[in-house]
């Protein structure tokens, strides 16, 4: 069971009020996992990646286990404590700024 | 007694304002998808309870969102919840929040750039949709008009769009380029006597005519004259903010261009300016009366640099000759130090006996006229920063 944490908007979007908590067959990377969030909540395709190239939204960023993940390659396998659900996969909204 | 519904778009959310048809006391609810830029709202002229919302934000993107019951309750209206988003045969089912360019070769002419601010070729990105507009006849079809400058179609409802690629295509479309807004094709006009003429306009492109359905496209610029490009009377390249009609005579045309006001009696086929005594002709609203087809209504603002009424004064505009012969309509409206703007899509007018008058600010006020423009009083005055109003009037 992989835990997936969400910004409030898409929370919303998702209609969930907690963290996300999906399985995920074969590898644990980042593409399984977002595949897995979209399939179950489809508002949620074109929100955190886009829709055609599937590459990650700007003010969006991807962290666990203390690790900023935004950038690693989308097969790579996520860490051991997110495929155990022992951490939670963190989906972040960048800051407004002001 | 029949009542009236203004849809209120804001950089922060959406808001519906209601009243019965005295227009005096007014209800407020909202604000609907709290935190999020609401550029447009629409409800069906066949369907009053079918009303489109677009919410966007720079953070997670375009949501679509549908009402069926007057705006009580919204719904994104691609695949639910928990159901596989393709169909047993493999196909893709709905997405509603999904705009993607056609690059099919079916269209002749898969457009892959535009030009950049820089004249550099720039690639087609999808950002986000200003405007939606409802078909006249069938409260499932719906248009969305979008930056980077596009015209998309849903014929369910909003569940799936597809772009109608003519107009990108028709052979300009390499050669438009943003503004310092963005490149958005901001305004939809449907011929209510014609229902294979559509007009659009794009900022800044210019307007465009299909007389087919959307199938193909023209610009339709003759008579623009913009010192802001290298040719003034370019076929395209003008900044157009907003063109209007009225359904009883659609072949005549309104338009508030960057500078200049300008109407066309042919349908866009030639364009004459009628800013005549205004104080200036920038501005970014236009509108007609719902009754009287030669009254029309701007709110000017000072400059392209100074988005805000001159000397502080905020003064609707009316003509009651098609332009031309102005009056400033001032009573109920602040005429000193006021420094709002008064976006393209912020102005609609009610079809009442007695026409009302409606306009956003971006100081977050919503002024109605319940007398076509003679005295004003605001419905809000501390809302977010206006990006939209539509008026419907209810049975």
């Amino acid at each position: 069971m992989i835990r997936i944490t969400l910004p409030a908007h898409l929370r919303k979007l998702a209609q969930v009020d907690e963290e996300v908590r999906l399985d995920v067959k074969g590898p644990v990377t980042q593409r399984s996992v977002l595949d897995a969030l979209e399939t179950r909540y489809p508002m949620l395709r074109g929100t955190i990646r886009d829709h055609v190239t599937q590459q990650r939204r700007a003010f969006v960023r991807f962290f666990a286990c203390g690790e900023d993940l935004s950038h690693e390659l989308p097969d790579a396998p996520l860490p051991d404590p997110v495929a155990t659900g022992a951490a939670p996969f963190m989906i972040v909204g960048a800051i407004a700024g002001g | 007694m029949s009542g009236v519904r203004v849809s209120v778009g804001t950089r922060k959310g959406a808001f519906v304002l209601s009243s019965d048809a005295k227009r005096e006391r007014w209800e407020v609810s909202g604000p609907h998808f709290a935190g999020w830029e609401i550029y447009h709202m629409k409800g069906s002229p066949v369907d009053p309870n079918r009303l489109y919302a677009s919410q966007s934000s720079s953070w997670f993107g375009q949501i679509i969102q549908r009402s069926d019951d007057g705006g009580k309750t919204w719904h994104q209206p691609g695949t639910p919840p928990g159901e596989p988003t393709t169909a047993p045969d493999g196909t893709p089912k709905g997405e509603s929040n999904k705009f993607v360019y056609d690059t099919s070769p079916e269209t002749g002419k898969p457009l892959t750039t535009h030009q950049w601010y820089d004249g550099t070729a720039h690639p087609w990105e999808f950002k986000r949709v200003w405007h939606l507009e409802s078909s006249l006849t069938d409260p499932d079809t719906v248009y969305a008009g979008v930056e980077d400058a596009a015209l998309f179609r849903s014929t369910d409802g909003a569940q799936s769009w597809q772009e109608l690629a003519g107009l990108r295509g028709h052979g300009s479309g390499d050669k438009w380029a943003p503004g310092a807004g963005g490149m958005c094709l901001h305004t939809i006009l449907l011929d209510p006597s014609n229902r294979e003429r559509m007009f659009v306009a794009i900022s800044s492109a210019g307007a465009f005519r299909s007389d087919d359905s959307g199938k193909t496209w023209r610009p339709i610029n003759r008579g623009l004259h913009s010192l802001y490009i290298p040719d003034p009377t370019a076929e395209i390249g003008h900044c157009v903010h907003r063109i209007a009609m009225h359904r009883s005579r659609p072949g005549v045309l309104f338009m508030q261009k960057h500078w200049d006001v300008m109407r066309s009696d042919d349908g866009g086929e030639s364009w004459q300016e009628v800013s005549g005594n205004l104080p200036t002709d920038f501005g970014f609203v236009i509108d007609v009366h719902a009754h009287e087809p030669n009254t029309i209504y701007v709110v000017p603002i000072k400059s392209d640099s100074e988005h805000f009424p001159p000397d502080g004064k905020l003064r609707v505009y009316r003509s009651r000759t098609g332009g031309n012969e102005w009056e400033a309509l001032t009573k109920g409206l602040p005429q000193s130090d006021c420094y709002v703007n008064v976006l393209r899509d912020a102005m609609a007018v009610d079809s009442l006996d007695q026409c009302g008058v409606y306009f956003g600010t971006t100081g977050g006020q919503v002024y109605a006229s319940a007398d076509a423009g003679d005295s004003w009083a605001p419905i809000v005055r501390d809302l977010p920063p206006v990006v939209s109003v539509e008026v419907q009037v209810l049975p």
